[in-house]
């Protein structure tokens, strides 16, 4: 259980507790739309996840089972910082299998596997402001967003196809939730952007530094901005194939090896990959047997 | 390979944890809390300020398990300072009370009590003292108690009305009626704008001093509009905190004395009239800070005042630019980030990259 006597069950006192679940709660109600809260300091870094960690320890009760990816690796510095500490002040069960967690935690990426009905993903979130590069003023933007004055954003993606001659916007690429509010869906690749839609699972948005908290609910509609003619595009992934599991056709990262100067693919899913991996031997062996 | 496809991540990161208190425990001496607390009381001071947090205890332990980092002694007091619940506020603290220590203005030469220089360094060279190399603290002691004995031991209770009472009794000052809506807490709300004035001035106290300091310079160089300002008062000195008394709610109880000093800027402005010409009053800013540190609250009675005064293109005169942009924490930890791993988002970012050159070249080769 709760290893460390000196804090409370979750870390945060649990009027803090309360006054951010109401936050969820109300960003649940309306999908999309930015609830400001009253973001605590952590122990952890602002702008290392506070915001997704804030949501995590406000949820979370002493039977739930918790993964922590950070860019889709369980295994990253700051994953398994924040796994870690969950994990001191609460005493849950971690995991790195997504089908066995009830909250993953997560920055930047949607895991491969689906998630399903009762799972939360919580997703750390850096700039909730999906109209900051069209508008700095938080005012302004808020404003723009009460009023569905979206053709600033509109505008941005059509002068990228001016200049570039596609839309080329990376990650965290803006989409319209529920057909009212345009959301960051926060980096994820946009490989990812498209299980946002009519998910069976619930995502919680969290920015701690901003703070801010959005949410898009089971089976919204989330649609990515795009014109008739320039159609919202997902990163390259043909002809590539993990170097460890094999898998085609997944989210993947490049990795150069120095020595030989190649450039290789791994699956940016860890613990899909290791999944994959093990079962791939296990085929092998039984295969094997026959 | 990179740092987030290995394997035991673990271990490297407990590694490294303890590679820090390897480096804080160089060197043969400790570094006792009191020593903190009492001779380096003006960096316990801001660590306290820019924490929000009054705690000399706490903010000395948390110099001392940061090695001295500013940075991560005040993002160790905000950690902890988030695990406590609020169980009392204060009654309003009115620095018309202060146990002057030092007050003095830059606006009037003569006014009431006369002008108290206190302890500063504002009139010492700062020429490097190195007789602190090997210093006597049976010196330091005989110093003290010859200082005590030549005063007839205690100190002088010296209270005094502000300067800026007397300008507004002649009716000089921009009037401005009291409000007493209840004050925004930054600690628990998220900061909007348009902000209030109760959070634009929790906002600066809490902020970093470098940051305020800067800010306003630019200001002062004439970045946005900002008259030179005067400064009205300047006092530092200690004030008591009461809370209400649990059984009677008339009655209260001092908690004890924070050591504070607050600034009034006065800045030229000017209200319009139905009269033919504009008439000029004056504006005040309002800075405050734990401690004793003068620039900081100088700065903040700067940008309170410039935040008046909103001005296209002057960072300085924009709240949102001003308010949003000096949290310690905040500005540290969004730096700081970027050396987490950003593998996805860049690859992301590559793919597009690689996506426009190759179109370009089927341009290109058709063309």
């Amino acid at each position: 259980m709760n290893e460390n006597n000196d804090y409370n069950f979750a870390f945060l006192d649990e009027v803090s507790k309360r006054e951010i679940r109401r936050a969820i709660i109300k960003a649940i109600a309306i999908p999309g739309y930015q609830v400001p809260f009253g973001s605590r300091e952590l122990p952890i870094g602002r702008g290392w996840g506070t915001g997704g960690i804030q949501i995590t320890l406000s949820i979370i009760g002493p039977n739930d089972v918790l993964k922590v990816i950070d860019q889709g690796s369980d295994d990253s510095v700051n994953a398994v910082s924040i796994k870690k500490f969950v994990h001191e002040c609460t005493g849950v069960e971690i995991t790195t299998d997504t089908e066995k967690a009830d909250v993953i935690q997560s920055r930047h990426r949607i895991p491969e596997e689906k998630l399903t009905e009762g799972q939360v993903l919580v997703l750390q979130v850096p700039m909730p402001e999906p109209l900051r590069y069209v508008e700095r003023s938080e005012l302004k933007a808020r404003k723009m967003h009460a009023d569905s004055e979206y053709s600033a954003a509109w505008l941005l993606l059509y002068e990228q196809i001016m200049r570039y001659g596609k839309i080329t916007m990376g990650a965290a690429y803006p989409v319209m939730v529920d057909d009212r509010y345009v959301m960051s869906p926060s980096p994820i690749p946009r490989y990812d952007t498209l299980k946002l839609d009519d998910a069976d699972c619930l995502y919680l948005f969290g920015a701690g530094r901003e703070k801010m908290i959005y949410a898009v609910p089971p089976h919204t509609r989330v649609v990515p901005l795009d014109f008739e003619d320039y159609k919202f595009e997902i990163e390259e992934t043909e002809g590539r194939a993990c170097s460890i599991c094999g898998a085609t056709g997944v989210f993947f990262d490049e990795i150069f090896d120095a020595e030989s100067g190649e450039r290789y693919f791994q699956c940016s899913d860890s613990g899909f990959c290791g999944k994959n991996a093990e079962r791939n031997k296990s085929n092998a062996t039984s295969n094997e047997c026959k | 390979m990179a740092y987030v496809a290995v394997k035991g991540g673990q271990d490297a990161i407990e590694s490294s944890v303890e590679l820090l208190k390897l480096s804080r425990s160089d060197g043969s001496a400790v570094l006792e809390i009191d020593a903190i607390i009492n001779r380096a009381k003006q960096l316990i001071d801001r660590i306290m300020c820019e924490a929000g947090f009054y705690a000399p205890e706490y903010a000395a332990i948390a110099f001392k398990q940061s090695e001295g980092s500013l940075e991560e002694a005040v993002f160790l007091m905000r950690a902890y300072r988030s695990t406590l619940s609020q169980t009392h506020t204060s009654l309003t603290i009115d620095c018309k009370n202060m146990r002057l220590s030092r007050r003095i203005s830059s606006a009037f030469k003569d006014i009431p009590l006369g002008q108290i220089l206190g302890a500063s360094y504002d009139y010492t060279h700062r020429l490097l003292n190195f007789r602190l190399r090997d210093e006597d603290e049976g010196e330091l002691r005989s110093f003290r108690e010859q200082y005590f004995s030549s005063i007839g031991g205690e100190e002088v209770d010296m209270r005094a009305e502000r300067v800026s009472d007397l300008l507004k009794k002649e009716n000089l000052m921009v009037a401005y009626e009291p409000d007493d809506t209840e004050p925004m807490d930054i600690t628990k709300n998220k900061l909007m704008f348009p902000a209030s004035r109760s959070a634009r001035l929790q906002t600066l106290f809490r902020a970093d001093t470098g940051f305020v300091s800067g800010v306003s310079y630019a200001g002062l160089r004439g970045y946005g509009f900002m008259a030179h300002p005067t400064i009205g008062e300047l006092r530092s000195g200690h004030v008591e905190v009461e809370i209400k008394y649990i059984l009677d709610e008339n009655e209260s109880m001092v908690l004890g004395e924070i050591f504070f000093t607050e600034v009034e800027s006065f800045v030229s402005s000017h209200k319009s009239s139905e009269q033919e010409l504009d008439e000029l009053e004056i504006d005040v800013g309002y800075g405050l800070a734990f401690g004793r540190a003068e620039t900081k609250a100088i700065a903040m009675s700067i940008l309170d005042c410039a935040l008046n005064y909103p001005t296209p293109n002057s960072p300085p005169n924009d709240e949102e630019f001003v308010l949003l942009h000096g949290e310690a924490l905040e500005m540290s930890g969004f730096i700081s980030h970027l050396k987490l791993p950003h593998y996805v988002t860049y690859q992301s970012k590559l793919d597009n990259i690689r996506k426009t050159r190759k179109a370009n070249e089927t341009a290109e080769k058709k063309g």
